[in-house]
């Protein structure tokens, strides 16, 4: 090299000496003696919370799913031939149909020269009219107000008047979002604040949907982890709660309560007691209470019943009504629609403060605006075809049919992993999962260690490999020590889910043989 | 409940307050959407109280104005301003929406097939479906091969392409990926003033260090490299500089950078180390002439392997403007290059968690990037309508521009893309004065005043940022020509009242 070259590396050496002392990027000596530099960002300079997140329902287990599709189209031989994605509640993905009237007016909104159409009926094109004429231009390529559409807000505070009983609802109160994961996610970084021992805490179900541990992870506020009894049938007690908040205020600051009803993973409807009790007790401990209520329409057993958080806490009368901060989030993505794709939601906020709430809309106006296809979903779930209106009776035929579908699916589903011998599971009340418990043999914990896999993770990997059935393992969504269990969706087509169910059966059998 | 606190919750206040909240979200502003957009909308809803009222005589409620319609010019929202959609683009997401239309005779084939192929890509052939986190596989290989095109044949790998939620969600989503590191080390990030307040937002939110470089309004809101360095020298006392942002054509200000000026700022990043985010959703939106859009990517790539094996890039493209204008859709994406595979890794979880992007947003994209080809059904319209939106923006880029600088104290840059126009204003003394005792920044109480005499809506220069003692505001050139010149006209004989007013 020439001597200039020289100097230059000299230089440069010299320099990395100083910059490794100030901490500024590291130049590194490669293989071939080039000096060659860490990239910027990297494993060890990347935000730190960021790597503590994890999303099971979307994670490793479901990307070797992915892999495995992949090598079956390739020609690659396999024990099976399909792979069967129960791990994700989606409907659509496994064969649900849309609601038709939806679609319809959804494609007038699209390209509105279809209003000229005749094939479409006359409640189709009036929505479709009523959504257009709420977006700038007439157009669904508008932004919206950052809080939605105003008239499909006032859609979304009638709804919740008549599931209510009449418990009025303000459209101001109604934020609609993309999909709910986005209220959600919003709420709980408006409540994170503090440190130390001052962070805030958000108390959370074991078993929960991993949002809310990826959220809390990404926000590093503290998750104050409360048990279901699976016991009974997955019921939340209060003496649990309890115990959970008067440990967690030693080291952190508890200032909200979150709960999903109906479940997920575990599917248990609440009872209106229970309901209450939370109330009382997010009032008594002074907590910013959240109620993901997406699967409100998935209610499948007999004497279980959805109450809304917002109906009863106003049914408590003032004292209660007029105190305890709510936000409840609903979606377009479960319940009887289905419609993951749009990224349709809303969330009601009760008893918030003013000013809080200016920041709140604030913060929403920096993304623009919630997806308008998926606003003007929501503005038809919550104001579907009325008796009398062409699409009524089409309408209503479609929704029973999917929600019986489901029931019987619910049904089916905790009847046969019944069966099966180290495997029990909760009768499904609603939502559209089971989280059966399931006994895995010494050994196979052992193996699984020594892989350096969680138990049920080696499981599910092995029930993936050799059946490519992909569930998501239980410590995916948390469990009691010590305890394992798998979460799967009851979505498949009926023939297509016993089918399913027997394989698991066989599997399990196998495997604990396998294992004995 | 006893009289003492519960939970450190005076007893009769709130869980959530003001003092209580997330203290990061208190900092974020977003003049885009601020204030004056609030008053706008509270004007519009006192105007129809008065138009409703005067149907009735006899009642007086409702506030009469010295105008008739509030004219939304902060935002660049052009189907709000009366652009049409492109009708392919439309003809596919209906059919997408309602596949029974495939069978209605209406509809092109070439309509049709990409619907089908779209449909095929999803799961259960439904737009209901969540799809993979990273966006639609066919499609993410669309949009490689579109980005292959307009790089004149430079690779691009399917694998490095993530549909979001508009740009923005992308640009969010690295800025978080890149902050790490306290006080002195806490992460700082490059951007232009003036600069679109996403940036300033989203640093706000993350608690980043907002590097500030000045584009140079005397040359054209030209970016320069001594001025890139002065910022990080003077950045690197007090936070770590990390990541360089550049908005290319320029919001609020407009400007095409020269490829030159392109591969200065690359140069400078490679040097500096420092992770380049190119914001380019205004790609297609190039008036002036001698103008012309690079992309980073491009320059990047044609620079040889000694940058385009080491910058690390993010770029960034939306279907909300351009000649499509879909914001409500929410269809965007962004190519990360050269990014090491750990972190990808940790990209692709962290988009996970929101599980995927609006399916409808990424068929619109698919069609932004594979739109009808010469041997087409749909191509002569397509062309027609796509050709028509740009020549009407840059005939309205040219008349704003030769209006505002007709008017003594305004002062406007050639708007070379974009959609938007930046122009400074002369403030008397006198104004600046008044302002300071309404406690508003002056451009603010100029704006104000604006909308409230004339029912024009415009963001003010202090939203986006501006050298000290200059002031601007930006407005949109998206009102339909007739409407724009009465806008301008108004504007024109407001800006001369206001200034004779306080003189």
């Amino acid at each position: 090299m020439n001597h200039g070259t020289a100097l230059l590396w000299k230089r440069r050496a010299l320099s990395s000496l100083s910059t490794t002392r100030r901490g500024l990027p590291k130049e590194k000596m490669s293989e071939n003696g080039m000096m060659s530099r860490a990239k910027v960002l990297t494993i060890d300079t990347m935000n730190p919370t960021v790597k503590k997140v994890e999303y099971a329902v979307r994670g490793p287990i479901v990307q070797r799913a992915v892999e495995l599709e992949r090598e079956l189209s390739e020609g690659m031989k396999k024990p099976f031939a399909e792979v069967i994605k129960a791990n994700i509640g989606d409907a659509h993905a496994m064969g649900q149909q849309p609601i038709t009237f939806f679609r319809q007016v959804l494609a007038l909104c699209s390209y509105p020269e279809l209003l000229s159409d005749s094939t479409f009926p006359e409640d189709a094109k009036s929505r479709a009219c009523r959504i257009l004429n709420s977006c700038g231009g007439n157009s669904m390529g508008s932004y919206s107000p950052s809080q939605g559409i105003e008239s499909v807000r006032q859609d979304v505070a009638h709804y919740i008047e008549r599931r209510d009983g009449g418990v009025p609802c303000d459209p101001d109160n109604i934020y609609l979002t993309t999909g709910a994961s986005d209220g959600i996610v919003t709420m709980l970084k408006l409540l994170v604040c503090g440190e130390g021992t001052m962070r805030t805490g958000v108390m959370i179900s074991i078993p929960q949907y991993p949002l809310y541990s990826a959220a809390l992870a990404e926000l590093g506020a503290v998750q104050i982890n409360y048990y279901l009894n699976e016991e009974k049938c997955w019921s939340l007690d209060i003496p649990e709660l309890q115990r959970a908040l008067d440990e967690a205020r030693l080291y952190c600051n508890p200032r909200a309560l979150c709960i999903i009803n109906p479940g997920n993973p575990t599917g248990q409807v609440q009872s209106r007691e229970c309901i209450e009790d939370v109330i009382r007790f997010a009032a008594k401990e002074r907590l910013f209470l959240m109620a993901d209520e997406v699967y409100q329409d998935n209610v499948y057993a007999e004497g279980c019943h959805f109450h809304s958080f917002k109906k009863v806490l106003f049914e408590m009368g003032p004292e209660y009504s007029e105190t305890v901060e709510l936000a409840s989030f609903h979606s377009t993505s479960k319940c009887y629609m289905g419609e993951c794709g749009f990224r349709g939601g809303y969330m009601e906020i009760i008893n918030m403060d003013n000013d809080v709430k200016a920041q709140l809309t604030k913060l929403l106006s920096v993304r623009l605006c919630p997806p308008v296809p998926g606003q003007a979903l929501m503005d038809l779930v919550v104001n579907p075809p009325q008796p009398g209106e062409p699409s009524y009776e089409r309408f209503i035929k479609e929704r029973t049919a999917t929600l019986s579908t489901l029931a019987e699916k619910a049904k089916l589903t905790e009847q046969v992993l019944n069966t099966v011998q180290g495997i029990s599971c909760n009768p499904v009340q609603g939502a559209m999962y089971s989280f059966p418990r399931i006994t895995i043999p010494e050994k196979a914990i052992k193996e699984a260690t020594e892989m350096g896999q969680l138990p049920d993770m080696f499981y599910c990997m092995k029930m993936l490999e050799e059946t490519g059935i992909c569930l998501v393992p239980g410590s995916g969504f948390g469990q009691k020590e010590g305890t394992y269990h798998f979460r799967m969706t009851i979505l498949p087509p009926t023939d297509k889910l016993k089918i399913l169910l027997n394989k698991v059966q066989e599997f399990h059998q196998k495997f604990t043989q396998q294992y004995s | 409940m006893s009289r003492e606190a519960t939970n450190g919750v005076p007893c009769g206040a709130r869980v959530l307050t003001l003092d209580t909240m997330n203290p990061n979200v208190r900092r974020v502003e977003y003049a885009v959407r601020g204030p004056i957009v609030q008053r706008a909308v509270q004007i519009e809803k006192e105007l129809r109280e008065v138009t409703f009222k005067t149907r009735r005589p006899g009642t007086t409620r409702g506030v009469k104005k010295p105008f008739t319609e509030v004219i939304k010019a902060n935002i660049g929202d052009a189907h709000a301003m009366g652009q049409r959609p492109i009708t392919f683009f439309r003809q596919v997401l209906a059919l997408c929406s309602y596949p029974e239309l495939l069978e209605d005779n209406k509809f092109p084939e070439d309509a049709k097939k990409r619907a089908r192929r779209i449909l095929d890509a999803c799961g259960g052939h439904s737009l209901g479906a969540y799809s993979a986190s990273q966006g639609i596989e066919c499609i993410r290989q669309d949009v490689a091969r579109y980005i292959e095109r307009r790089d004149g044949g430079i690779s691009s790998n399917p694998d490095n392409i993530y549909l979001s939620t508009g740009a923005s969600d992308a640009i969010v989503t690295i800025l978080k990926m890149l902050v790490c590191g306290e006080g002195r080390d806490r992460t700082g990030v490059m951007i232009s003033i003036p600069q679109y307040p996403l940036y300033s937002a989203a640093l706000a939110d993350l608690g980043a260090v907002q590097i500030s470089y000045y584009l140079e309004e005397e040359s054209c809101w030209s970016l320069n490299v001594t001025e890139l360095r002065r910022a990080l020298n003077e950045a690197k006392q007090h936070c770590k500089p990390r990541v360089l942002c550049i908005i290319n054509p320029g919001n609020p200000t407009g400007q095409v950078q020269s490829r030159q000026c392109i591969e200065d700022v690359i140069r400078f990043a490679k040097e500096e180390h420092l992770f380049l985010m190119a914001d380019e959703v205004y790609q297609d939106n190039v008036y002036a002439d001698g103008c012309k859009f690079h992309s980073f990517k491009k320059v990047l790539f044609e620079m040889g392997p000694e940058f385009s094996s080491k910058v690390e890039m993010a770029s960034f493209h939306s279907t909300s403007k351009c000649y499509m204008g879909e914001c409500g859709f929410r269809g965007g994406y962004m190519e990360v290059i050269n990014m090491d595979p750990q972190v990808k890794a940790q990209l692709t979880k962290l988009v996970s968690v929101r599980l995927c992007p609006p399916v409808p947003g990424q068929a619109l994209l698919d069609l932004v990037v594979n739109p009808p080809q010469p041997d087409e059904p749909s191509y002569s319209t397509f062309m027609k309508e796509r050709k028509a939106v740009l020549a009407d923006l840059a005939e309205k880029a040219r008349l704003t521009e030769e209006i505002f600088n007709t008017v003594p104290g305004i002062t406007c840059n050639p708007v070379q893309g974009a959609m938007y126009t930046f122009p400074r204003i002369a403030l008397p003394q006198k104004a600046i004065d008044k302002a300071k005792e309404q406690g508003l920044v002056p451009d603010m109480f100029y704006c104000m005043r604006l909308l409230e005499e004339e029912g024009i809506c415009l963001v003010p220069g202090s939203g986006f940022g501006q050298k000290e003692g200059t002031f601007h505001f930006r407005m949109t050139i998206l009102p339909p020509t007739e409407k724009l010149k009465v806008v301008l006209q108004k504007i024109r004989d407001f800006h001369l009242k206001f200034t004779q007013e306080f003189s």
